[in-house]
């Protein structure tokens, strides 16, 4: 662990991606605090400062009723992350068991497995998400929803790869031989060798369930206004395009930055790990 | 039977299951809806009488898996029901849209071919030197914002500041064309006016450079990888030492095994871009499919929902069908080989 942290330290990248990470971390657990407008995360209008350009007192302008854009960002944010880290913590647990029963058990438990994988594979997942949103109502919970049930197959099949081809490997078969059962065998000895292609995989999705929750969101299928999300204050402002441009492109550019370090960790992560796709 | 046959049939077999599961999944989707289907459909102001007679007319007294048989034997027909939101079949409809959808996804994969394989040959042949460092960083970023952040950057920076391009649209409203293939690049050359066909493909360079923009760092990060692997391979060695000159060994002997896994990784990022030109789309008011969808989304229309998801997955399994025949095709192996592929 100190080993890994000390490699990824000494790559300038990984050390950005490192760095971005825990900066908007703490920029969305402090947003109350640090927010220069906390309250313009809801419903308030000021429309004596609406539609400002960036100034001194509003780093990102204002929107359309007059609220922060630069606060609204870090509440966003907060969304944006609780949304990654629930998806994540239910999707990865779920396609990882399946994942290791079909890779390990093989025979029927794989085919029927692997087989529904593969359906829920092929359907673009921002077009599955946007189905269920479309008959679910749109709120934060149903979108955590929606978009854990795209999710999880991805982690079914990257498990299943790894535990498929570590089935014929000696201690595997040392494992057989002295008589341990089929569970001990598939979460003691070869899960243990998936966890860094799925740690490093799940530093990656946290940047694509931020960007799949904020297009969502942008369609109009994710959290509901006046709460501040990305994606909708980006839909919000294309409409004034090019003459407002500030009401699209910082919350734009918030993305960007979130998922970049994100990316630019995880890729990091990879190189250490030695996991390749 | 030539390999490739087998392989095509063995292909069309594992399809048609995957494609049954596709629709017991959007059946499922559809059944989870909160509300009766019927009173939704009719609106507020229905009658009880209206209700139970349409009811009985979509089958919904039935238990669920007669329901879902009637369903199966529709789509089986090419019937995918009547769309609430527009009154006309949802074949139709569809048919209307996808060609738009299917225009700027064919050329957004085409940019995304051309470019990111080139860039991803470039990073492995220079790698550890700045090429390399510079197509890491190019990819990272360009997979790290979603196609709608790029579809108003790229607007704003070539439609409105530097007015190159037309700021949204399919074609300009001059031009009176046709609609025989729904492809407008297509129609305007059917119709052999010129002026038009340089319009349309004019409107479709900024969505389609937006839609490609992800799949081009994903398609360079592979190449790369594939290409670094292959490097390392004996054979190459060999060749080095011979004293081959490097561009011949990259094109001749490094390129070609390194395609084969990007080939099947482009099939699934067409499957990302099918589902991101709901985003382009939305920026650039390009009337296609997602404008379809999202309009009967939002109006809870679900045999639109449905038919608009089939249609999606089945051009999916089609164009990887084509991806895995290509595959084939390039490998030896496989073309040559007597025994069945799985």
């Amino acid at each position: 662990m100190i080993r890994t942290l000390r490699i990824l330290a000494g790559n300038p990248l990984s050390l950005l991606g490192l760095l971005l990470v825990c900066l908007i971390t703490l920029a969305a657990i402090l947003a109350p605090w640090i927010a220069p407008f906390p309250t313009h995360n809801g419903a308030v209008v000021d429309f004596l400062n609406n539609n400002r350009p960036p100034s001194a007192q509003n780093w990102m302008g204002t929107d359309l009723v007059g609220r922060d854009i630069f606060s609204r960002i870090l509440f966003a944010y907060q969304i944006s992350l609780t949304l990654g880290v629930v998806v994540l913590a239910i999707a990865t647990p779920i396609g990882t068991i399946i994942g290791l029963l079909a890779g390990y058990l093989g025979g029927w438990t794989e085919m029927i497995l692997m087989r529904i994988v593969d359906v829920f594979l092929s359907i673009p997942p921002l077009v599955l998400a946007i189905a269920m949103m479309g008959v679910l109502e749109p709120t934060l919970t149903n979108a955590m929803l929606a978009v854990t049930a795209m999710w999880w197959p991805w982690y079914a099949r990257l498990v299943y790869s790894i535990a498929r081809g570590e089935r014929e490997e000696g201690y595997v078969l040392a494992a057989e031989v002295i008589g341990a059962g089929a569970t001990h065998i598939a979460f003691r000895e070869i899960l243990p060798n998936c966890l860094p292609a799925i740690i490093t995989k799940m530093t990656l999705d946290m940047g694509f369930v931020i960007i799949i929750a904020s297009s969502l969101s942008f369609l109009g299928l994710g959290v509901q206004p006046p709460t501040a999300d990305l994606g909708s204050m980006v839909a919000e402002g294309a409409r004034y395009l090019p003459d407002s441009w500030w009401l699209t492109i910082f919350p734009g550019l918030a993305i960007l930055i979130a998922v970049f370090g994100f990316n630019l960790l995880g890729d990091g992560l990879r190189d250490v790990l030695g996991e390749d796709e | 039977m030539s390999a490739v046959l087998r392989l095509l049939l063995h292909r069309l077999g594992i399809s048609l299951i995957v494609l049954i599961g596709v629709s017991m999944l959007i059946f499922s989707i559809a059944r989870i809806i909160p509300g009766d289907p019927a009173r939704i459909a009719l609106g507020p102001n229905a009658t009880v009488e209206q209700i139970t007679k349409l009811r009985g007319e979509m089958n919904l007294d039935a238990p669920l898996p007669v329901q879902y048989g009637f369903f199966l034997a529709d789509i089986s027909r090419g019937d995918l029901g009547t769309s609430l939101y527009t009154n006309r079949p949802v074949t139709q409809d569809i048919a209307q849209f996808l060609p738009a959808t299917l225009e700027l996804v064919f050329l957004a994969g085409a940019i995304m071919v051309a470019v990111g394989l080139p860039l991803g040959i470039l990073a492995a042949r220079y790698r550890g030197r700045w090429p390399d460092h510079f197509v890491r960083v190019l990819a990272l970023l360009t997979v790290s914002a979603p196609g709608f952040v790029w579809a108003v950057i790229l607007m704003l920076l070539f439609a409105f500041y530097l007015p190159l391009f037309p700021i949204a649209g399919r074609l300009s409203d001059i031009y009176e064309i046709e609609r025989t293939t729904g492809f407008l690049t297509i129609d305007t050359l059917l119709a052999g006016n010129f002026a038009a066909f340089k319009d349309a493909v004019h409107h479709l360079i900024l969505p389609a450079v937006a839609l490609s923009l992800s799949g081009i760092g994903q398609a360079a990060r592979l190449t790369r990888a594939n290409m670094v692997e292959t490097y390392d391979k004996p054979y190459i060695e060999m060749a080095q030492a011979y004293g081959f000159h490097p561009s011949r060994i990259a094109r001749s002997y490094a390129f070609k095994p390194s395609l084969i896994p990007s080939l099947t990784i482009i099939g699934l990022d067409f499957a990302v871009m099918l589902g991101n030109a709901f985003l382009v789309e939305a920026v650039f008011a390009w009337p296609g499919l997602s404008r379809y969808g999202v309009a009967v989304i939002l109006r809870k229309d679900l045999n639109a929902i449905m038919g608009t998801v089939l249609v999606i997955a089945v051009t999916f399994l089609i164009v990887n069908i084509i991806v895995d025949l290509l595959i084939a095709f390039l490998n030896p192996r496989i073309r040559y080989s007597t025994r069945g592929t799985s």
